[in-house]
This record gives C-alpha cells, sequence and structure tokens, in this order.
C-alpha cells in the first residue's frame, strides 16, 4: 500500500520521527518481519504493507519507545488496543510515539492456509480479494476470507482506539460475540472432554516460548519462568501434566490485560490454539464483572483490579462451574 | 541446616479426642529438617511454654511449629515464648489443627491424617521463614467518633477527660440522637432529655471535643494510629459561627409544610428549622428540599430577618480532612420500615403508631405537648374523642421473626420488653380511665431492676398482659380499630376494640452503617450489625486495628447497656492514644525493583495507599543505564493484606511472612 509507505517517508524526512516501526519480507514473502527503519532508502528497499503484514508491533514500543527521539509506529486497529493497554500499565512512553492507524481487512494466517491440505508453498500473493498461492504442484485460487485465522474471522474491531494520523477511514467495533463462539462450544463439553481436549492440544507444545516472546502483555523485565527466585523455574520441566500449566499459568498472568491480538495462536509453531484459553478468561470476565475489553481506553480500572459493591460473591462463580 | 521442633497440642481433648496427637509428633519426625517433636496437654500452658522455650535452647532449633488452635488465638503467645528464649519471633509457625482440622471432623482416622498434612506444610513454610523485625510508627493523639447519639456522646466526653482531642461526626443538624426523641427511660422514668441535654452541653463546651454535625464521613484512610479521614460538611447554608440560634427566622420562614423528622412527621416544621429546643450546635438548618429562595430564587426572607447575618444562600458542601489515631463506631439505629406488614394497618390509619411515634406523642415537647392523644385528633385535641380509652400495644413487631419478609428480623430487639411496659405503666398512671393490653411472645427482662418494673407494670398498674399474637388490626368506619389476636393461655380468640395500636417496632442498624464499615474495613455481620474482634472477650473493639464499637451499632442494647459500651470503647482508644509509638507488623510487602515492570497494579488495589513509583536508574547487564519505573513499599502503612501480591502479574511484590514460595512450599507438602 502506497500510502503507508508514503507516510513513513514524508514523516522521516520533516523530522517528526527518527525511526519507522513497519515491516518487511522475511525468509518467505508471506512471512513478514516487523522491522525498524532509519532511512528513506531502507524504506524504499525493503519496507511492506500488504495481507500478509499480522504482526502487532506495539510490544516493541517498550523498548523502542525509551530510546532517544519520536519512533513512528504503523498500527492495525487491533494493535492499538495492545498500544493502549502497554500505555496503561506505563510502559510505553507516548511523547516518543508517533502512531499512525493502518486499515486492516483481515491478514492471511499461514496456519489456515496449510489446514486446507495445500502442500508445498512456494509463494502467495493477495489483491484484497483473492489468495493466489503458489505450489510445487501448481497454483492455487482461493478467497482471501477463507484464509483468515480464527482472530481475523471474529475481528473484535475495526476501530483504531489511539493514533496520531489515520490512513483512510476509521471502523466500527464488531460486539457480534462471534469471537465467543469456539469458547462456548469448549464451554459444552463434560470436564473430561474438555480435559482430553487441552490435553491433546497442548502436548503438542515444544516449549519454544514463541507465544510468550510475542505477546505484549508478556512484557515482564523478568518472567517468572526465567526467574530461580521465583521458585517455579523448572516445574514446566518435571512432567508433561506440568509443562502444559505452563499454558494455563501463562494465560492467568494476563488474564484482564490480554487485549485479544491473537498473537499467540498466530505464531505457534504447533497451532495450539492458544488464544481459546484467553478469550475464555474475556467471557468470563465480561458475564462475571460487566463488559470489559482491555486496552479499550487508558483510564478504567480493569475488573480484576478494581473492587466494587456490585462485584458478583464468589460463590456465584464456584456455583456456575458446579453445574457445568 | 534447619533445626525445627514440632510441639503438638492436645488441648484437652478438643484436638486429642480427635486427632492421634502421638502420631502427628511421631510423623513430624519423618520430615527433614525436624530434630524434636512432642506432645502436651496444653502447649498454650506455662508448663507447655516452658518445654518449646527449653527445647529450644538446648537443641539449637532454628524453627518452631505448634500444632495447636488457630493462630489467632495463640500465635502472639509463642512468638513471645519463642523470643524470650532467644529466637526470633517471626521463626514460629501455627499448625491450626483445631478450628481446622479436630473440630470439624468426627473420625480420628481422617482427623489424623489431616493434622499430619497440616503439619507438614508448616513445617515446609517454617523452612522459608526469615527472621522479621517489626518497625515503629508514630500515633495521631487524636479520636474521630462517627455519630453523635448517646453512645459517640459518652465515648467522646471519655476520651476527652482523658486529655485527648476528639472529633464527632454526626449526620444531623444537632447531636443527641435517638435518645433526643425518647420521653422517659426505664427503669427509673426520668426523663430523657434531662439527663442527656446536660451531656451534649458538656460536649459542646469541652475544648477538647470537636462537634462537626451536619456531616457524613466521606473517606477513611491509613491504619491503626495513623487514620486520614474525609468529612463532607453539607452546606446547611447557615454560618455556624454566626447564628446564635435565637429562631428568629424560623419564625418569619413562609415555607411551614415540611414533615417534622423530629417528630417523626407528626407534625410539621419549616424549611429552616432548629430541631429541638435544646439541639446542639444550636444553629439553624435550611432544608434545601423545601426552601423556596433556595428552589426558586425567590423569597430570603429568613437572610431579611437575621441580625447576625448568618444566613448565606451560596454555602457549598465542603470537605475536611483530618488525621486520627483511633476511630469509634457509634452509628446507632432506626426502627424499620413496617409498611409491608399490612395486618397491622400501619399504612392505613393514623392510630395505628410506632413506640417511637408513642414517645413523641407523650413528649411535653411534642406535636400533643405530652398530653396523650389519638393522632387522627392531632389537629383537633379538645374533641372528646381525642383521647384513647383502649390501647393495644403489639410486640416483637418485626423481630424474632421466622419468616422472610422483606425488612423483619430473626434477632430480638431487646428494648421493647422494658419500653413497653414503661409505655404502658406511665399512661395507666396519667389515665387510669384507660385499658391498656400488651400482647408478647415472651416477656424477656432480664437486668437490673427490670423485671421488677415489669412486674410493678402487671401488679401494681393493672395493664393487661395476654401471651399471643395480634393476627390483625382493622379499621372500623367508627375510627376503632378491631384488634384480632389469640390469647394462648387460655387458649382462646379475642377481638379488641381500640383506640390506639402501638407497635414495638424491630430495630436495625442506621443505613449509613454499611458504607461506614467498608470504609473502615471494619467487618460486619448478616444484619450490619457491626462484628466485635471477640464476642466475648473483645466486644467494644472490631478485628479492624484501632476501629472500636459503641452502642447499637454493634448490636441491639438499651441505654443503660450503650453508656457502658461506650465508656468501654473511650477506655480502648485511650489505651491507643496514650502510646507515642505503635509496633508495626513486620509481616509488610516488599518489591523486588530488579522485578517491576512499573505497571501500576498492585497501587491500584492496595487499599492503604501504601504503594507508590518512581523512575530509578538501572544498571543493565550492557553497562548502559536504563531509566524505570518502579513501584516501593512504604512499610509504615502496608498492613500486609497481600491484595498486591496477587495483582503483581510479575511475582515482584511479594509479602515478607507469607512469600509467594511459601505459600508454593505449603500447597506443595500438603499435595505431596
Amino acid at each position: 500500500m502506497q500510502e503507508v509507505i508514503d507516510t513513513a517517508k514524508r514523516l522521516l524526512s520533516d523530522g517528526t520521527v527518527n525511526r519507522v516501526a513497519g515491516w518487511k519480507a522475511g525468509e518467505f514473502p508471506y512471512d513478514v518481519t516487523p522491522a525498524v527503519f532509519t532511512t528513506v532508502e531502507e524504506i524504499d528497499n525493503g519496507f511492506i504493507y500488504n495481507d500478509f503484514c499480522a504482526p502487532n508491533l506495539s510490544k516493541y514500543l517498550i523498548k523502542e519507545s525509551h530510546k532517544e527521539g519520536k519512533i513512528l509506529v504503523f498500527l492495525k486497529p487491533c494493535d492499538t488496543y495492545s498500544f493502549n493497554q502497554l500505555l496503561k500499565e506505563h510502559r510505553i512512553l507516548r511523547e516518543n510515539v508517533y502512531i499512525v492507524g493502518v486499515p486492516c481487512t483481515g491478514k492471511v494466517d499461514i496456519g489456515t492456509v496449510r489446514a486446507m491440505g495445500i502442500k508445498g508453498i512456494t509463494d502467495m500473493e493477495s489483491d484484497g480479494e483473492n489468495v493466489t498461492i503458489h505450489t510445487l504442484y501448481g497454483d492455487k485460487v482461493v478467497p482471501k476470507t477463507e484464509t483468515l485465522g480464527d482472530k481475523c474471522r471474529t475481528c473484535k474491531s475495526k476501530k483504531h482506539v489511539i493514533y496520531d494520523e489515520l490512513i483512510g477511514e476509521d471502523g466500527e467495533v464488531n460486539n457480534d460475540g462471534a469471537r465467543f463462539e469456539l469458547v462456548e462450544k469448549l464451554e459444552k463439553m463434560t470436564p473430561d472432554e474438555r480435559f482430553e481436549f487441552w490435553r491433546g492440544e497442548l502436548s503438542k507444545c515444544i516449549r519454544c516460548n514463541a507465544c510468550r516472546n510475542v505477546c505484549p502483555a508478556c512484557s515482564c523485565e523478568n518472567c517468572v519462568f526465567d526467574n530461580p527466585g521465583s521458585g517455579i523455574q523448572q516445574r514446566a520441566a518435571t512432567d508433561s501434566f506440568e509443562e502444559n500449566m505452563f499454558h494455563l499459568i501463562r494465560s492467568f498472568h494476563v488474564a484482564g490485560r490480554c487485549t485479544d491480538c491473537g498473537e499467540c495462536t498466530r505464531v505457534c509453531p504447533q497451532n495450539i490454539p492458544l488464544h481459546l484459553i484467553n478469550r475464555k478468561y474475556i467471557k468470563d470476565i465480561n458475564v462475571f464483572y460487566g463488559e470489559y475489553q482491555a486496552g479499550e481506553d487508558v483510564m478504567s480500572r480493569a475488573p480484576l483490579n478494581a473492587y466494587t459493591f456490585t462485584d458478583c460473591e464468589p460463590g456465584i462463580v464456584y456455583e456456575r462451574g458446579g453445574n457445568e | 541446616m534447619h533445626r525445627i521442633g514440632v510441639f503438638v497440642c492436645h488441648c484437652g481433648t478438643n484436638i486429642a479426642a480427635t486427632v492421634d496427637v502421638k502420631a502427628v509428633a511421631e510423623a513430624a519426625l519423618n520430615e527433614t529438617g525436624v530434630v524434636f517433636s512432642a506432645d502436651y496437654q496444653y502447649m498454650c500452658s506455662e508448663a507447655g511454654q516452658t518445654l518449646v522455650q527449653d527445647t529450644i535452647k538446648e537443641h539449637k532449633l532454628t524453627g518452631v511449629v505448634v500444632c495447636s488452635c488457630s493462630p489467632r488465638m495463640h500465635e502472639a503467645t509463642f512468638r513471645k515464648a519463642a523470643a524470650k528464649a532467644g529466637l526470633n519471633s517471626y521463626m514460629v509457625e501455627i499448625a491450626n489443627i483445631r478450628e481446622q482440622c479436630s473440630w470439624i471432623h468426627k473420625d480420628m482416622m481422617s482427623g489424623t491424617e489431616k493434622a499430619v498434612i497440616l503439619m507438614r506444610a508448616a513445617v515446609a513454610k517454617v523452612k522459608l521463614n526469615a527472621p522479621l523485625t517489626p518497625g515503629q510508627t508514630p500515633v495521631t493523639k487524636r479520636a474521630l467518633v462517627i455519630g453523635g447519639g448517646i453512645a459517640g456522646i459518652q465515648t467522646a466526653l471519655d476520651i476527652a477527660e482523658a486529655g485527648f482531642d476528639v472529633d464527632i461526626v454526626e449526620k444531623q443538624p444537632t447531636i443527641g440522637g435517638k435518645m433526643t426523641q425518647i420521653d422517659k427511660t426505664f427503669p427509673t422514668l426520668d426523663c430523657a432529655s434531662c439527663i442527656l441535654t446536660p451531656k451534649m452541653v458538656d460536649c459542646a463546651q469541652n475544648e477538647k471535643i470537636h462537634i462537626y454535625s451536619y456531616s457524613e464521613v466521606e473517606s477513611v484512610t491509613g491504619f491503626v494510629g495513623n487514620f486520614t479521614v474525609k468529612i463532607k460538611r453539607k452546606a446547611r447554608y447557615i454560618d455556624e459561627k454566626k447564628c446564635t440560634g435565637c429562631g428568629e427566622c424560623i419564625e418569619k420562614c413562609p415555607m411551614k409544610k415540611v414533615p417534622n423528622e423530629f417528630n417523626l412527621g407528626l407534625d410539621n416544621r419549616k424549611a429552616i428549622y432548629i430541631p429541638f429546643a435544646q439541639a446542639v450546635p444550636k444553629v439553624a438548618t435550611i432544608d434545601s428540599n423545601y426552601c423556596i429562595k433556595l428552589k426558586t430564587g425567590k423569597c430570603g426572607l429568613c437572610s431579611t430577618v437575621c441580625g447576625a447575618g448568618a444566613i448565606d444562600y451560596t454555602q457549598q458542601d465542603t470537605i475536611i480532612e483530618e488525621k486520627y489515631g483511633a476511630i469509634v463506631a457509634a452509628t446507632g439505629y432506626n426502627p424499620i420500615n413496617i409498611e409491608k406488614f399490612d395486618e397491622f394497618a400501619y399504612s392505613q390509619s393514623p392510630d395505628v403508631i410506632t413506640s417511637l411515634e408513642l414517645e413523641r406523642l407523650m413528649n411535653a415537647a411534642g406535636p400533643s405537648n405530652g398530653t396523650l392523644v389519638r393522632p387522627s385528633y392531632l389537629s383537633n385535641q379538645h374533641d372528646p374523642e381525642a383521647h384513647p380509652h383502649t390501647i393495644v400495644f403489639v410486640q416483637c413487631v418485626g423481630s424474632r421473626s421466622t419468616e422472610c419478609r422483606k425488612g423483619s428480623k430473626e434477632y430480638c430487639s431487646k428494648i421493647c420488653c422494658m419500653y413497653t411496659a414503661k409505655h404502658a405503666m406511665l399512661i395507666r398512671e396519667k389515665y387510669p380511665d384507660t385499658d391498656v393490653y400488651v400482647f408478647y411472645i415472651d416477656v424477656r427482662t432480664p437486668g437490673k431492676l427490670f423485671d421488677e418494673f415489669y412486674r410493678r407494670a402487671v401488679e401494681q398498674y393493672g395493664v393487661h398482659y395476654i401471651k399471643g399474637m395480634v393476627g390483625k388490626v382493622a379499621p372500623k368506619a367508627d375510627g376503632k380499630l378491631n384488634v384480632q389476636a389469640s390469647d394462648l393461655i387460655s387458649n382462646e380468640q379475642l377481638h379488641i376494640d381500640a383506640d390506639l395500636v402501638v407497635l414495638a417496632t424491630a430495630i436495625e442498624p442506621d443505613k449509613s452503617a454499611r458504607s461506614i464499615g467498608t470504609m473502615l474495613t471494619a467487618s460486619m455481620d448478616t444484619n450490619d450489625f457491626f462484628t466485635e474482634a471477640h464476642p466475648k472477650l473483645r466486644p467494644v473493639e472490631s478485628p479492624t486495628a484501632g476501629v472500636f464499637l459503641s452502642g447499637v451499632a454493634q448490636g441491639p442494647k438499651d441505654i443503660p447497656e450503650t453508656v457502658t459500651q461506650a465508656s468501654a470503647a473511650a477506655a480502648k482508644v485511650i489505651g491507643i492514644l496514650v502510646k507515642d509509638q505503635l509496633t508495626g507488623n513486620p509481616c509488610v510487602a516488599h518489591s523486588d525493583e530488579l522485578m517491576c515492570n512499573g505497571c501500576s497494579a498492585c497501587e491500584k488495589v492496595c487499599p492503604y495507599g501504601a504503594i507508590t513509583y518512581s523512575d530509578k536508574e538501572f544498571r543493565q547487564p550492557d553497562r548502559t543505564v536504563a531509566i524505570r519505573r518502579v513501584a516501593s513499599v512504604n512499610p509504615a502503612v502496608c498492613q500486609g493484606c497481600g491484595a498486591c501480591t496477587v495483582a503483581c502479574p510479575s511475582g515482584a511484590m511479594d509479602l515478607k511472612g507469607f512469600s509467594n514460595q511459601q505459600i508454593m512450599a505449603e500447597v506443595d507438602a500438603i499435595c505431596r
């Protein structure tokens, strides 16, 4: 998208910023990588913005915003929620960031494409409507809507909740609840079925830590899983059950702060639907403490960090668990 | 090397009957680090404590686990004992094998198994204990009394008597509370005003006492010795310093149709008013809901006639902030709303009244100037029909109720039997031509000179006491009230044509108690009465340190009992204010700055405002310096509640004495 590149060059040349956070091609054209550009030449040579630019750039600003000078960042609607949440947690220096909101119609998810049974992928391109997939066995054309991951298929918002400048028209928040459909399916399972489901999914985990490293909420100075002082550092290595617990502990740590950006599932090399654990908590928080969207604003108190007279009693939470 | 001693208490048969204490002591020796274990009949006794102390010295113990009752009971005892033997107090852990084990198990096998598990958890925890030293905090030598009824007044007077400053916050325009509305007091029948108003005046004149009338507590922060309280002074549109209480303004105020709450709506007052003649402070108040000037901008008569120039229509609510060392909750009570009790026809007939309304009808300063009249004839008091001949009292209206009707109470309101006997006796004394019936479930009159008082009503004054409840009160066309009731002793149904029916209405804590309880973090029971720290041994203390209870706020009680409790609460307050320093709790939170993300989650959940953030420089692994925002805890303000440790996403916040690692070790020991 030329407008994005033009904006980047303009703001860099006029001195508004001294760096640009964006995307560049990775090892494969569909495997886009976040990158920081410091000159117009670098942008000309490497900057891209297309239907494969899924990575959420918000988390990189924790480090980048503390560096010298102002940085330009391009944020998709869902990325602005992560940015706001980090701002609320005092992790980003707002004055050192210039945000340009970019429109998004959903990003192609390589996992979804592979799940269609398409093998030997050598290249992919998208014209916005259709995705052309080049494979060792010939080309395939698939409508883009079919290549979206669960995150984009049930997109929570096309609205930028924070920006300095906007490219294109701003969209609307989507409250149709579609993003909780898979969670509801899991809730309908018996506890044994659910246990089997998650044991099956989580036992695929190879503990590569990609989910943790990409997660904007997982931005602790020193992660408990890396910290010998925490007393749980090596627990995940004890047995397969403890290893599965890694994901549950991680999801509890981000509960109430997770904006549902879906990066965990996107980067998982084992295709574990990790975002469903977070969405279950988001759904429960909505049910028990009233609708709440982390990152929607900077000022509001998160339900799990606030005590009010209208908070539901723990008994109600237990009762519901007991009825299932 | 750990050298841990485990001491298992029998607590007589309290523990030993359902827990094999010898087996627990033996099992303790299997735990790594345990070098000694013993069981003893009463570990808290002097002999038991000596055993602990001797063992600490002899075996050079590094940690002690006492398997006994709840730590609330004797943790302090064993900590003190350990300290005397040279072991840091905080190297002692209690395994509660009584309340959490022997008392709830019937079977020796399962009781013992659980006791062993609890012991194991405590041993696992004590291994991670570190010696702690409590800090000292200064005490603000000023007390706050919330509520200016007889409870609050007595508490304030006693605290002031000891030489400490004390503030009374009263939401009404005057102090005095419910007692000002009462006519005579049992069992001596002296007039309530005559004994109360001198105390009110004492309060006003005592230079140690400051009265914030027409004010409410807005917020409370801090902790024992160092509370900070915001008090909202509601706009009364009068300059309290200028008003002389002459009453000229009231005389001239054209707005006459305001229900007079002091007389429970039996008559009207003006929009500018002084609740009653002996009010303290004797200062007028403008009722903004009715004042013509405040509502429409026209009128302003009061301001024209006020010689002192005290009227100020522009006054606003103001908030003042004050520091206190201790707080007394004396928030009092109200009769319950009985409109839901249709059978007594309270909302249908003006001649069905509550006992408090009767007090006003019998009071010389009341709407009928002390003549007992049927309220339906209040505007026509000289009518021969105005005088009631047959009066029926109904006891326990809304008290001792087993039904779930909204507003009714399970408890006994305690004061009704006595004041009904008083009412019946006073009426029979003054109007011998009356027939007075009292319907009761039981008559409860324990207390000095109380039963004698009740017997006098029956024997000397011929009041008809009938055991049984009134089923229905039906207003008749001629204005009489048909009372249908059962006499349980003669097993008869009764129909009485009464002129006046008086309902002994249940009392409940004032509605403000709940929010004040929340501000004070003082616990309350299901009826919104404040809970005492111990029902028998600490009856005037709230479980929250520095918060004390006075009067009906804690439970139903009469005036003598209220005054007793008020003085007791004052004694407890003085016990704190007399100290220059209070020993703090060393089990406070602390933040590991290297792990802190600066997210403010802890700051948001801290109920004491103990956490602050600041930017600090940190040397990075690559030898550069980074500035990060990190939390720090003020140990003098932290109360060790632990809310921050659970809110902290990175685990940087931890609680001394209850560290995440210690709790994890306990859970591991239990699950082993």
